[in-house]
């Protein structure tokens, strides 16, 4: 090649017209002005895209709300609270803690108080002697002391607790659920019910306890009474457990070799808190099957936007024309399609956190749970849905860009 | 300064140069059948031609909308035929101007801004494009229509937003493709005269027709007929005359 050939095509590249760089701005304007032109197929088209999203961010809004609810309830709980109650002899039969167990027990440097009720064989409870006997509703009758309470950080919605003066009366604390059975929805100085042939007047009635379910339906009376009344032992069914919040997994492990040093796998020792966060993660289940409908609503979605964005591309065929006209290259119409596919998704999926984190809040409102949506659920669902768009409109941009601009001009 | 092959500068290569231009489509249909013609800077040139005739195919070409399948097509020096899309976008951006027989306006948007994305292309920013569109808008005497939506806008009115789009960025080569095609008598006047005015500014205009009288207005005619120029009213000026 010659020198002076070589300076030809050189100048030559020079001169080649070059075209502009539209700024990401005027790539997003002209985007969104298809979308301006036909508002109402815009609206359902997202639409699609927005309720898969919806579900997705309710899914998670939900379970985060749950799951922040729990931790208030443990928080208010404590997780340091160990139940010990009897297992099982090596033979099948019914074990039973020794007398000297909770004795035993308090004595261990990581315990800080404990509680222990029994529960009275036998002993059914009525509403009244009108009631045939074969209608007890199961409810237990457990002997408790005045110190159960505070050990299990139980409340009651009507009525009082136990006090030193009540426990050896004929007085009785009913759980939730016995409440209900017994139709006791109100406590009068006349509120009684019949346990084991003797009437008892109704204290109080506790809160559902979340750390100890058993005592839901049950009838709680003093100790006392139930030993003279009711023919209660002494002998503990349950012993419940406050440790030092930093050594309670130690004391677990202890507790039942000092509950029974004899026989330590007689003694059946949990930690109720571990049960209910068990319970939370049993829920993920369903979370994962929710999460998946969601994906596939939000696949349906991106259908659904890819279908409007080719008709879109059929439909402005002079448009696409006309801006070649005007100096348009093929990149800038791909990246003025690919723009619109994206924010036409992006809009179903701001729309669809919006809805979702609606959902959450009414749903944990109707739950009494705390609202908590974690960020990166709106985040990454905004980021999925710039990426679904992006993917539907790759075909119709491309489809768009590739049209002769002479044929484009002249179809209808 | 480049030099051309033939030593005309670059000042007075001409606006369009055809050599040999041949279109056909596959199953053998000859569009152009081997066309010659120049047009210089400054002309304004009247294409007339039965339907059917390839006077479209010869817009096109000089349009760079379409590309020869044999000879070659200049459009101010460049090679139409040897030029990557993104150069062929340049050159229709900054050089030429289209206005066609269907206004292509978009719906829905101001005349403002439908003369403003003009200049969309060239990479001049919002607020300059508003400027311009604004003045050029004045030069078609729609000065207070700019914000009218084409739907708003008589069919005369709406070619002369289409002309103000095609002439908003300075175009040194005006292409009307039947501007007048939908206009009745007196605004296909009106948009004649227009583009007469934008030849007496230095626009090289080239305009085509099917209405002889309104062809008989342009100081030069081309009559194309079964993909060949039959009839050229005034030869061009003679090459390297300079």
């Amino acid at each position: 090649m010659s020198r002076s050939e070589a300076r030809k095509r050189r100048s030559a590249r020079r001169d080649r017209p070059r075209p502009a760089r539209l700024s990401p701005l005027d790539h997003l304007r002209t985007g969104a002005s298809g979308l301006r032109a036909r508002p109402a197929r815009v609206v359902l088209s997202a639409l699609g895209i927005a309720i898969g999203i919806a579900a997705m961010v309710a899914v998670v809004g939900i379970s985060a709300s749950g799951r922040a609810d729990l931790e208030a309830t443990l928080a208010r709980l404590g997780t340091d609270l160990i139940t010990v109650a009897p297992g099982s002899t090596f033979f099948g039969g019914d074990a039973t803690l020794p007398e000297e167990a909770r004795g035993r027990i308090d004595r261990m440097p990581e315990v800080e108080r404990t509680s222990q009720v029994e529960q009275v064989n036998g002993a059914k409870v009525y509403r009244s002697d009108l009631v045939p006997a074969g209608e007890s509703g199961g409810i237990g009758v457990h002997g408790v002391g005045v110190d159960l309470k505070d050990t299990l950080r139980a409340r009651t919605v009507l009525g009082e607790w136990f006090n030193g003066a009540t426990t050896d009366h004929p007085a009785v604390v009913l759980g939730a659920s016995a409440a209900e059975r017994l139709g006791v929805t109100r406590i009068t100085p006349d509120t009684l019910v019949l346990i084991g042939g003797e009437y008892f007047s109704v204290v109080g009635v506790l809160a559902p306890v979340e750390l100890a379910p058993e005592l839901d339906n049950a009838a709680l009376v003093g100790q006392e009474s139930a030993e003279k009344l009711l023919g209660a032992t002494g002998d503990p069914s349950t012993i419940y457990v406050r440790t030092d919040p930093e050594r309670t997994a130690q004391a677990r492990d202890l507790i039942g070799r000092n509950a029974n040093p004899e026989h330590p796998n007689e003694v059946e020792v949990s930690r109720p808190s571990d049960a209910l966060a068990a319970g939370q993660a049993a829920d993920r289940t369903l979370q994962g099957l929710l999460l998946g409908l969601g994906g596939v609503a939000l696949l349906v979605g991106g259908v659904g936007v890819a279908n409007t964005m080719v008709i879109s591309v059929l439909e402005r065929r002079g448009e696409i024309g006309l801006r070649r006209a005007l100096g348009a290259t093929r990149g800038a119409v791909r990246v003025q399609f690919l723009v619109e596919a994206m924010a036409l998704s992006l809009l179903g999926g701001v729309f669809g956190v919006a809805l979702g984190a609606l959902v959450t809040l009414v749903f944990a409102l109707l739950r009494g749970w705390p609202f908590a949506l974690p960020w990166w659920a709106g985040a990454g669902a905004v980021a999925a849905t710039v990426a679904i768009g992006a993917v539907a409109g790759l075909l119709p941009a491309l489809r768009a860009a590739a049209q002769h601009p002479v044929e484009a001009l002249s179809a209808d | 300064m480049s030099v051309r092959e033939d030593g005309r500068g670059a000042r007075d290569v001409p606006a369009v140069e055809f050599t040999g231009v041949t279109r056909s489509y596959p199953g053998g249909v000859r569009a152009l059948d081997g066309v010659d013609l120049l047009v210089e800077r400054g002309e304004m040139v009247a294409i007339v031609g039965p339907s059917g005739s390839g006077k479209s195919t010869v817009l096109n070409m000089i349009g760079t909308l379409d590309a020869p399948t044999e000879g070659t097509v200049r459009v101010f020096g460049h090679d139409v035929g040897a030029l990557d899309d993104g150069a062929l976008s340049a050159l229709r951006a900054r050089t030429l101007g289209f206005v066609f027989q269907r206004f292509h306006l978009a719906p829905n948007v101001r005349a403002l801004d439908n003369v403003a994305d003009g200049l969309l292309y060239t990479g001049a920013p919002l607020r300059e494009r508003r400027a311009r569109a604004r003045a050029a808008l004045e030069r078609v005497g729609l000065a207070d229509r700019v914000g009218h939506r084409p739907h708003e806008l008589s069919g005369g009115q709406r070619q002369r937003v289409a002309i103000a789009r095609a002439v908003v960025g300075s175009p040194d080569l005006l292409l009307a493709d039947e501007p007048t095609g939908a206009l009745d008598t007196v605004s296909g006047a009106e948009v004649m005269g227009l583009l007469r005015g934008l030849h007496g500014d230095g626009v090289t205009v080239i305009v085509i027709t099917h209405d002889r009288e309104l062809a008989a207005q342009a100081p030069r005619r081309l009559e194309v007929r079964d993909g060949r120029v039959v009839a050229d009213s005034a030869a061009p000026l003679a090459e390297g005359v300079s």
